[in-house]
């Protein structure tokens, strides 16, 4: 850990952006590294210097670990901030970072693959004293274990397939009756369908939330900025984020930050990161499910209600310092929306939709804030993701927030490749949406209904 | 007398020649095509767009590289129409 001076920004979009607003502001050179595709990005223009790493296919880019060290190389660059995606979650070229000597802005390797691969992270958090999705643990046999393990598992629960996949072979027993039943088919079923009877248990936890808590490492204490709920999601891509979540008791989300306190601590974590659960309003239990060590796309919301910064916070903390936040300053303020801005057409089944952007007008005045990399003329290349712009809105609260995404909304015109601008606007009519009332599948199910 | 038609690119993005790293490529030089079958993917914003032969023939040319980059317009095979 050493003073970063140049810092090589490898992301591309608008966390490279972010990234390069964060590093100027603390006094550091900022260096875009950019493939061919991106030559005429933001995050060039913005950044003090630029270095092309190669090709458009990210392969040969942005993924390319020995095309970024040498660019680190001969740019003279002290420290690399991976952004998110790409090789951000990358151990292996973490470690070779670090072995350059050059000061990787995010966890150690050895935290990047002991959080990354999701079965050790599960026992990390157990170790730490996390719940996790109660389930049989190993193969269950015959009925009477079944019954056994059922009994510390509880209602409702998936009866799982260990050679399944991908939502096959999985059925569900709602009490044990079904499970009586289920547990004799289903293992027949896997025999046949996969040449594998084994089966185990695993507790479904029925139209959850997806609730997760930002912490901050310095490698040996951590803090927390509350949670955001990341329900509304379409086909596991977010596509609306909220902080704090409303719909959390006092008491459940003081646990759940302490908890995720309590995990990043025992990894001893430096860094930003993000640990996810999965909420049942029901019951109001949650259960930890990953942990994503690095800076997420919906950051900013955690930002606007906490009134920090968290990429400056991760530029601090990788150079050495001690944590910029003390866990008792910090305290949630109002609610904040987000919404992304994806290039896909709405109108014909979110079809990719890059293009050139003819016209562009953003929304503005108070509690506004755009992330994006879209400027009027910018051709949004076809070879990466299709988000081009976060649009977030604080307001003193979630009722008025929505109300002042309605009007940032309606203030913001884009024409050019299609986006999902219309599909926001109408979720935010739904009467669920204003309700607070959805889970992690509302948005694939009113879809469907749409279409009936 | 034989006729040689150009396939395009129909959308810009990157183009392969085989389903995955491990299977065979879906044409090569010298192969016969018939009407809707694929020849290739074109890869944009992660989703995987097939690229269908609009005629019947004998591929004689595959212009692209794989893993290259394409715009709209671009030749990607050249093929003897039978």
């Amino acid at each position: 850990m050493a003073d970063i001076s140049r810092l090589l920004v490898i992301s591309r979009g608008e966390i490279a952006v972010r990234t390069i607003r964060a590093a100027t502001e603390l006094g550091i050179t900022t260096v875009a590294a950019y493939s061919s595709a991106d030559q005429d990005s933001l995050a060039v223009t913005l950044a003090d210097e630029s270095v092309n790493i190669g090709g458009a296919h990210a392969k040969k880019s942005y993924l390319n670990h020995e095309a970024i060290l040498t660019a680190a190389r001969e740019t003279e660059a002290d420290g690399i901030h991976p952004g998110y995606g790409f090789l951000s979650e990358s151990a292996d070229f973490a470690r070779k970072v670090e072995e350059a000597g050059v000061t990787w802005v995010g966890p150690s390797a050895d935290t990047i693959s002991r959080m990354g691969d999701k079965a050790t992270a599960i026992k990390t958090a157990e170790a730490a004293g996390v719940r996790v999705v109660p389930g049989s643990g190993g193969l269950v046999t015959d009925i009477a274990s079944a019954r056994i393990a059922a009994d510390q598992i509880g209602y409702p629960m998936m009866i799982k397939a260990t050679a399944g996949g991908g939502g096959r072979g999985i059925r569900i027993a709602r009490d044990e009756a079904e499970l009586v039943e289920g547990f004799a088919a289903a293992t027949q079923e896997a025999a046949a369908s996969f040449g594998d009877g084994g089966v185990y248990l695993e507790r479904l936890v029925d139209s959850a939330r997806h609730i997760e808590v930002q912490v901050l490492g310095d490698g040996t204490r951590a803090v927390h900025f509350y949670e955001r709920d990341c329900s509304l999601q379409r086909r596991r891509q977010k596509v609306w984020e909220e902080a704090p979540a409303e719909i959390l008791p006092a008491s459940v989300r003081s646990a759940m930050c302490a908890d995720a306190v309590d995990l990043a601590e025992s990894v001893r974590y430096c860094g930003a990161g993000t640990v996810e659960f999965l909420y049942d309003p029901a019951t109001e239990e949650y259960f930890f499910i990953e942990m994503n060590t690095r800076i997420q796309v919906e950051h900013p919301i955690t930002e606007e209600v906490c009134g920090v910064d968290l990429i400056r916070g991760m530029l601090l903390v990788a150079q050495g310092h001690p944590l910029p936040y003390r866990q008792e300053e910090i305290a949630i303020r109002g609610h904040a929306i987000e919404v992304r801005i994806n290039s896909e057409d709405p109108e014909a089944d979110f079809r990719p939709a890059p293009g050139t952007i003819e016209s562009l007008r953003w929304p503005a005045g108070p509690g506004v804030r755009i992330d994006t990399m879209a400027y009027e003329g910018y051709t949004i290349p076809p070879f990466y993701d299709s988000l081009i712009g976060k649009l977030i809105v604080w307001a003193e609260s979630r009722e008025l927030a929505l109300a002042r995404l309605r009007r940032a909304l309606a203030e913001t015109e884009l024409t050019g490749p299609a986006t999902t601008l219309p599909f926001v606007a109408r979720l935010l009519d739904q009467d669920e949406v204003i309700a607070n009332e959805f889970h992690t599948t509302w948005i694939e199910n009113w879809l469907e209904e749409e279409a009936r | 007398m034989s006729q040689t038609v150009e396939m395009t690119a129909e959308l810009p993005g990157t183009f392969y020649t085989r389903e995955s790293p491990g299977s065979e490529p879906y044409v090569s030089v010298g192969a016969t095509v018939s009407v809707g079958d694929t020849v290739g993917l074109i890869e944009v914003m992660k989703m995987f767009n097939p690229v269908v032969s609009t005629v019947a023939g004998t591929v004689v040319e595959v212009c692209v590289e794989a893993e290259d980059s394409v715009d709209v317009g671009d030749v990607l095979l050249r093929v003897e129409v039978s």
